[in-house]
């Protein structure tokens, strides 16, 4: 007879001191002399693809060259003239798949331009230095805005419609502004507190209210900010996780990804965090592999990825992969999950179904795998909670609310982007773009209708 | 194997490599260092006549001029000559020298424009057992605030004179070191050679104010707030010093008189330059103060690979051999034609060909084509400038083709002629020849 299963969950497997280390900056800051050697490897090239791969269309080539000729603010101020959330961009885009795979530099040295990493130096030397302000709000228009959510979409777009001096009132439902920024990347990539310097920056133009708390939970609230405001835009993210749908769901140590990230966020000491010895976390995309490192960072023993197809259908980037990889986390492919096998109400293992491409579809081979597990971290994705939005009348498309190209809603007055509209990547640097061109628009409208009574 | 060993106006040397008057070769310490290290020979940093030795800075004597990599393009510095006592200088010559019978030991000198100045100094330098003196006509800061270096240098009949005194008063070979510091290097080159002069040496440093500190809005360096124009040397003024050799090496007033070049020398292509324009031998110092003595070893060693993978057996037999290729702007010919041409496996697509071609030369590459990403040359817009090879970041991806005899040039329409026509003989000169 074996031993009863007793789940190894628990804080503090590591020594206290390495904790600070283990989740700080992964990627280091580049120092002075490391960012004007690095900026001169920028060719400024024409029409630089740099820029045009980045959604915010960030001028890499300007900003660069002042990094090289010893103009960091002037940097800055090209950087956040685009995007206002460039500090934090500069940390969590996966720059491999956007500016920095197209950098003419990968053709000709296999090393492209570390414009992240550029990026952040120009951003954060800004942010450090004594008059961290280089906007200045425009007259008060008397005009006000409703901006539900205040992740990286609703703060671009409130920044940029209070620097055209409009009155913005920003909700969130949570305690803190910053979104996936405060509570949804690993810690290791916003490290040191930046989530709220920036937000605390981004405020910092003045005439922005943040309500937090605040959530949108029926139609008439939105009914009641559209007659109270003249325009309101939705940035609310996705509220919910998929589940598994298998047996065992709900057995103690199956946790949400989502959820064990934010906890962690949040966590003064990582070491009061409970975590598994050996960890299973399901799914494929950036918050299975953040989810997964900083298991591992947490002092699990054995960390396994399990995703139901390929390398190469995984929504984390390569690099994303290589990343886990290199902290010592495994990576298996065609695994999906028949059910959570428990003991005394903890799980202890995950039966998973090898599956194969049969041409487009994902069918099981019919052999089973079984990977022992004391903690089982859901990352299928997230989704949006549909249920309040169709009442309040949105037009949904593939799940999440349909807008036109400048992030229009199927409700008159009433803008949306981020990841909870359609046809987006769910990319930080994309939110902020949705954010930016809804404040445009709703800022020729409220000029619209202001010209009108002068006529 | 090629042999380096030269005889430079009777001086001989093993290897063409000479360190140039400066602080490296201040004293006997650095000297003893410079010939262990390979060095051919060494011109003795400027001796002054007895008497109270000059005074320099105790602040900074040197200001760089840096890429971003911090790899140095220019130098300049504002230090005088010796400030040790000539009797201290003296001895330690001989005993150098003697310990090095082999290497060549000339010494600079600089003295008032006096007849009794020379008179006085030369014969005491000559019992040193060195090998020849140099004239420091080329020092541009300080010493020509007091009548001597450059201040002497600029004027041709001064040099002409002093370099007759030394004749007169030394057996030795006289070198005249030359200022860049005046309209046309000739001048002074045909004067040193009317007073006698064995051989010139060229360049001294160029007047050159470094920079300004933002933060004080001072120029920089600056000693207590203020500074002083200093002598640029380093990289940046190789090819002024190239082209000054060239003049006089191919004016047919001084031709065939040695030419000791410097200015930016740090390899051994740099030194083929010069003797390919000319040069007996080259003298060297930035590049010295940049990385040390051992650096004479890297080049001896690619002058030699280099010598012999041209079949080439001496140092001799390279000099000069870039000299027929220089000539006047006239007598270029105006029938070549060349074009751009892209090689479109090499490029990686910065398109900074495009946009210095489109905005400052000929609206000759495109930037698209078929709505894609595409830089060619439109042969029919193209000059043949050259502006994009040398902006283009791939070595060999953008080279020039020589359209060949009889081939329609397609920006004129005209088929390219097979017989040279120079500006001397072109229609449109008014002033040509049998017009």
């Amino acid at each position: 007879m074996s031993e009863p299963h007793r789940a190894d969950i628990r804080p503090g497997r590591l020594p206290p001191q390495t904790y600070a280390a283990h989740f700080a900056d992964h990627v280091a800051p580049l120092t002075e002399a490391q960012a004007l050697l690095e900026a001169s490897r920028c060719l400024y090239c024409f029409d630089a693809p740099c820029m045009q791969a980045c959604p915010t269309r960030i001028d890499v080539p300007s900003f660069i060259r002042r990094i090289a000729e010893g103009n960091a603010r002037g940097a800055a101020e090209s950087i956040l003239e685009s995007n206002p959330l460039g500090g934090s961009c500069a940390r969590d885009c996966p720059t491999e798949v956007l500016c920095e795979q197209v950098c003419v530099r990968n053709t000709q040295q296999g090393q492209p331009v570390a414009i992240g990493r550029l990026q952040r130096f120009a951003v954060d030397a800004l942010m450090a230095s004594a008059e961290p302000q280089i906007f200045t709000r425009a007259a008060a228009s008397g005009r006000r805005v409703a901006v539900l959510g205040a992740g990286p979409a609703g703060l671009a777009c409130a920044h940029a419609l209070a620097r055209e001096g409009h009155e913005v009132a920003l909700f969130d439902a949570k305690p803190k502004a910053g979104g996936l920024n405060e509570y949804g990347v690993a810690a290791y990539k916003v490290a040191g507190g930046f989530a709220q310097r920036e937000v605390a920056w981004l405020l910092a133009i003045g005439g922005i209210t943040l309500h937090s708390g605040w959530r949108l939970a029926s139609a008439a609230q939105l009914e009641a900010l559209r007659r109270e405001y003249d325009a309101v835009f939705l940035g609310v993210g996705l509220a919910s996780t998929h589940q598994l749908g298998v047996p065992g769901e709900a057995l103690e140590g199956v946790v949400d990804a989502v959820e064990f990230i934010g906890a962690l966020r949040q966590a003064a000491d990582p070491g009061t965090l409970p975590v598994g010895r050996r960890v299973v976390v399901i799914g494929g995309g950036m918050t299975a592999i953040d989810a997964g490192v900083q298991s591992k960072l947490l002092g699990a023993e054995a960390v396994t990825i399990a995703y139901r197809r390929g390398p190469q259908h995984m929504r984390a980037s390569r690099h994303e992969q290589e990343l886990a990889l290199t902290r010592g986390v495994g990576i298996l492919h065609w695994l999906a999950p028949v059910e959570v096998l428990g003991e005394g109400g903890s799980a202890r293992a995950v039966r998973f179904a090898r599956q194969r491409l049969e041409g487009e579809r994902l069918v099981p081979t019919g052999e089973e795998l079984v990977l022992e597990a004391d903690m089982v971290l859901k990352a299928i994705g997230q989704r949006l909670d549909g249920r309040v939005l169709a009442e309040c009348g949105f037009a949904l498309r593939d799940g999440r609310i349909a807008t036109d190209a400048c992030g229009r809603t199927s409700i008159a007055n009433v803008w949306a982007g981020g990841d909870c509209i359609a046809g987006g990547q769910d990319l930080t640097v994309e939110a902020v773009a949705h954010g930016l061109r809804a404040a445009r628009a709703i800022d020729r409208l409220l000029r619209g209708e202001r010209s009108r009574p002068e006529q | 194997m090629a042999r380096l060993d030269i005889d430079f106006c009777g001086i001989r040397s093993p290897n063409p490599f000479w360190l140039a008057s400066a602080p490296p070769t201040d004293k006997a310490y650095n000297v003893e260092r410079a010939f262990e290290a390979g060095w051919g020979g060494v011109v003795w940093k400027t001796l002054a006549e007895a008497g109270p030795p000059v005074v320099n800075v105790s602040g900074p004597r040197y200001g760089a001029l840096l890429a971003v990599d911090r790899s140095l393009i220019g130098f300049n510095n504002i230090e005088l000559i010796t400030d040790r006592e000539l009797e201290t200088n003296l001895a330690e010559i001989t005993a150098v020298k003697r310990r090095w019978p082999g290497r060549a030991v000339v010494v600079s000198v600089m003295v008032p424009c006096k007849e009794e100045s020379w008179q006085a100094i030369l014969p005491r330098v000559e019992d040193t057992g060195c090998d020849g003196i140099e004239l420091n006509f080329g020092c541009p800061h300080g010493m020509s605030e007091r009548g001597m270096g450059s201040a002497v240098g600029q004027v041709p009949e001064y040099i002409q004179m002093v370099t007759a005194w030394c004749k007169r008063y030394t057996r030795l070979p006289v070198i005249v070191k030359l200022t860049p510091n005046v309209t046309d290097i000739r001048s002074p080159a045909r004067a040193a050679k009317a007073g006698g002069a064995d051989a010139v040496s060229l360049i001294n440093t160029v007047n050159s104010i470094m920079g300004v500190d933002p933060d004080t809005l001072r120029m920089s360096p600056d000693v207590g707030g203020k500074g002083t124009h200093g002598g640029y040397c380093g990289p940046a003024v190789r090819p002024i010093a190239l082209h000054m050799v060239a003049e006089i090496a191919r004016d047919p007033e001084t031709a065939g008189l040695p030419i000791s070049g410097i200015g930016g020398i740090g390899s051994w292509r740099d030194a083929l330059e010069f003797i390919a324009l000319g040069a007996g031998c080259v003298q060297v110092c930035t590049a010295a103060m940049v990385y040390g003595f051992k650096i004479v070893q890297e080049m001896v060693s690619g002058l030699a690979t280099y010598l012999d993978a041209k079949g080439l057996e001496s140092v001799e037999a390279l000099r000069g051999r870039a000299l027929p290729s220089v000539t006047e702007w006239r007598y270029l010919d105006l029938n070549r034609i060349s074009k751009a041409v892209i090689n479109q496996d090499l490029c990686i697509q910065c398109g900074r060909c495009h946009i210095a071609c489109e905005d400052t030369a000929h609206q000759a590459i495109t930037a698209q084509r078929d709505g894609r990403r595409h830089f060619e040359v439109k042969e029919e817009e193209c000059v043949g400038c050259n502006l994009c090879v040398n902006v283009c970041p791939v070595p060999g991806c953008i080279t020039l083709r020589e359209l060949a005899p009889g081939e329609i040039d397609r920006r004129t329409g005209q088929a390219v002629s097979g017989t040279a026509l120079d500006w001397t003989q072109h229609p449109n000169n008014p002033l040509r020849s049998g017009a």
